[in-house]
């Protein structure tokens, strides 16, 4: 009795609650119906991964298949090599992405030029607002067969053409390169930012105490730079599961030769999904790399915080 | 001794700074490359593409390849104009919906707002993946086909509301307080007062969101099928795809189709995709760089 009373109280404080902030609950529902529509609604759609999906019976009305989609996955072996793609992709984006934003804007930091260091900072920065379209236009304009500008230096030299469109094991350096190439500008600056945070008056310290340009370096902005290098590793790992669907595809698209060595999970999904139309085989692949992804996540925010409680997310 | 250090000092600096201004021009050089070798092979004339491949300096310079776009300009103009509208409206209605929704969460009085903080963070970490996604777009919203297929997916990001709830934070409370006690709404509050000041984090944040629908391509790929409603890099990366470029080029078109310059006319049609984004560049870039500067301070 007590404890209905205490509910039905409970019930009619959050209408309360409600009608007296009404005006911040209408500026917030747009917010509140999208998240529930397009990512609320979606979750439970995962269970297409479990059926075997047919477009007129809909998600709930096609047939119950329990792990079938998962171990066809896993027995034609699809599975094992998209996630070993994926899996060293992101790592060496992360890892080698990270360390030449930090060299580049510790460099940019050394430069004194004012005009050189805005022209330079701002030509860094332009691949990070193009799109990966005109970046796949880019490659075709460097390395097709034909016409390609790499193609025209090597025949100018007096070399081979070299069919990069149908050699797997080129595009694991050329797909790193122009993620490099896209992403330094953008995060460089995010560094930079810090760097130009630290105190002038710490370096100035350092110097009268004898230590030389390098060991201000080594021993004082690399370590100021922990922290946000920690954070930005952080949610990299989080998305390790996660392609670059867009860098991917506008580079390789659908060039089945190069698969091997450049296939990912979203490529594998988007393709099961335009291409084949094997909705439940690409569902699964894509719950998989969902609940592979959140408990990466979560691991690492455990790891983390043990270490840096400072640096955990949550 | 002491001159000694000094003297020392300067050298590894000279070192080091006559490194890092090789290696951040060089840097440069290779950013800018790809952009100066589309530009110019957008340039060339066909024969000589065919027969001695893409160049930096071209030895005809030709503007066949613009003349043509510009002659039969109407699939390019469709395409800026439903990317214009997508770019418009979801920016417009992003903004708006996450600058609303970052005023409400910062907001002290508003009891559930770690509730619903946590329901947008949440997003980030599961998702239901693509294929539900899809499934939901055609079959349930029926949108396939619409416009708003490339609207909606795109419109308001989790750290994008939360870059604007830490914004709205740095606004001081006794502004909304003295508001209140003037008899000001809510509403009034976050659309006279906070909005005003929270302009860096709306041109910030909405320049990031043009620059989204800007490049859009991949929504349109997914769920348009009317070449009519294609986007300006979806019509850019289905040329280059293409072989055969006569799909663009109108059937009134008298051209010879030997003499069709199929691999200048990508080049052109990207230059044209990506000139508008070159021409906000030298604006957008000091924002956003002070905009990455707030979100990387604050985390």
């Amino acid at each position: 009795m007590q404890v209905i009373s205490r509910v039905k109280l409970h019930s009619r404080n959050v209408l309360q609650e409600i009608w007296k902030n009404k005006v911040m609950f209408l500026m917030l529902l747009p917010i509140i119906v999208y998240f529930v529509v397009f990512h609320y609604l979606v979750m439970p759609g995962a269970y297409v991964a479990f059926v075997d999906f047919n477009i007129r019976n809909g998600i709930f009305g096609s047939k119950f298949v329990g792990l079938d989609n998962f171990q066809f996955l896993f027995k034609n072996g699809d599975l094992w090599n998209i996630t070993k793609n994926t899996l060293l992709y992101n790592f060496v984006f992360l890892a080698l992405g990270n360390v030449i934003q930090i060299v580049f804007a510790v460099m940019l930091a050394e430069i004194s030029g004012k005009w050189f260091k805005k022209i330079t900072q701002s030509v860094l920065l332009l691949p990070y607002f193009i799109s990966m379209v005109i970046v796949g236009v880019f490659a075709y304009n460097m390395f097709n067969y034909d016409s390609g500008f790499v193609n025209t230096v090597l025949t100018s030299l007096g070399f081979e053409r070299y069919e990069f469109y149908s050699n797997p094991d080129i595009w694991k350096y050329i797909i790193v390169a122009f993620k490099i190439w896209s992403a330094t500008g953008y995060g460089m600056i995010v560094y930079l930012a810090t760097i130009t945070g630290i105190s002038n008056e710490l370096y100035e310290a350092a110097y009268m105490d004898g230590a030389s340009k390098w060991q201000r370096i080594r021993h004082m902005t690399l370590p100021m730079l922990k922290p946000t290098f920690i954070l930005l590793l952080l949610f990299g790992l989080g998305g390790i599961l996660k392609g670059s669907f867009d860098l991917f595809y506008n580079l390789i698209g659908t060039n089945s030769v190069l698969y091997p060595q450049t296939d990912i999970i979203d490529t594998y999904v988007f393709r099961s999904l335009v291409g084949q139309f094997n909705f439940s085989m690409g569902a699964a692949v894509g719950f998989y790399q969902s609940i592979f992804g959140l408990v990466i996540v979560l691991v690492v925010n455990l790891i983390v915080r043990k270490i840096e409680p400072d640096s955990a997310l949550f | 001794m002491g001159t000694k250090t000094v003297g020392k000092e300067d050298f590894s600096s000279f070192l080091i700074k006559a490194i890092s201004y090789v290696c951040i021009f060089c840097f440069a050089l290779a950013c800018a490359f790809p952009f100066v070798l589309m530009i110019s092979s957008s340039f060339m004339n066909e024969q000589e593409i065919v027969r001695e491949g893409y160049k930096l300096i071209p030895n005809h310079f030709s503007l066949k390849a613009y003349e043509l776009l510009f002659r039969n300009s109407t699939v390019l103009s469709k395409a800026y104009g439903v990317t214009i509208f997508i770019t418009v409206i979801g920016t417009v209605a992003g903004l708006l919906m996450m600058s609303m929704a970052g005023f409400v969460l910062n907001r002290k009085d508003f009891k559930y707002r770690h509730f619903f903080s946590f329901m947008i963070y949440f997003t980030t970490l599961f998702a239901g993946g693509l294929i539900p996604s899809y499934i939901l777009m055609v079959k349930y919203l029926h949108l396939k086909d619409s416009l708003f297929a490339m609207i909606l997916p795109g419109v308001v990001g989790a750290w994008s509301i939360f870059l604007m709830r830490n914004f709205m934070k740095s606004i001081p409370d006794s502004l909304y307080e003295s508001a209140t006690i003037d008899g000001a709404g809510d509403f009034r509050i976050y659309w006279q007062i906070f909005m005003p000041l929270a302009i860096p984090a709306l041109a910030t944040i909405g320049l990031f969101s043009a620059l989204g629908f800007w490049n859009e391509w991949y929504n349109g790929m997914l769920y348009i099928q009317t070449p009519d409603k294609f986007p300006l890099q979806y019509v850019l990366q289905r040329m280059i795809n293409q072989t055969n470029v006569q799909a663009l080029i109108n059937q009134g078109a008298v051209i010879n189709s030997a003499d069709l310059p199929s691999q200048s006319i990508k080049m052109a049609t990207a230059v044209m995709a990506t000139g508008p984004i070159i021409l906000l560049y030298p604006f957008a870039q000091r924002y956003f760089v002070s905009g990455l500067t707030i979100g990387a301070v604050k985390g």
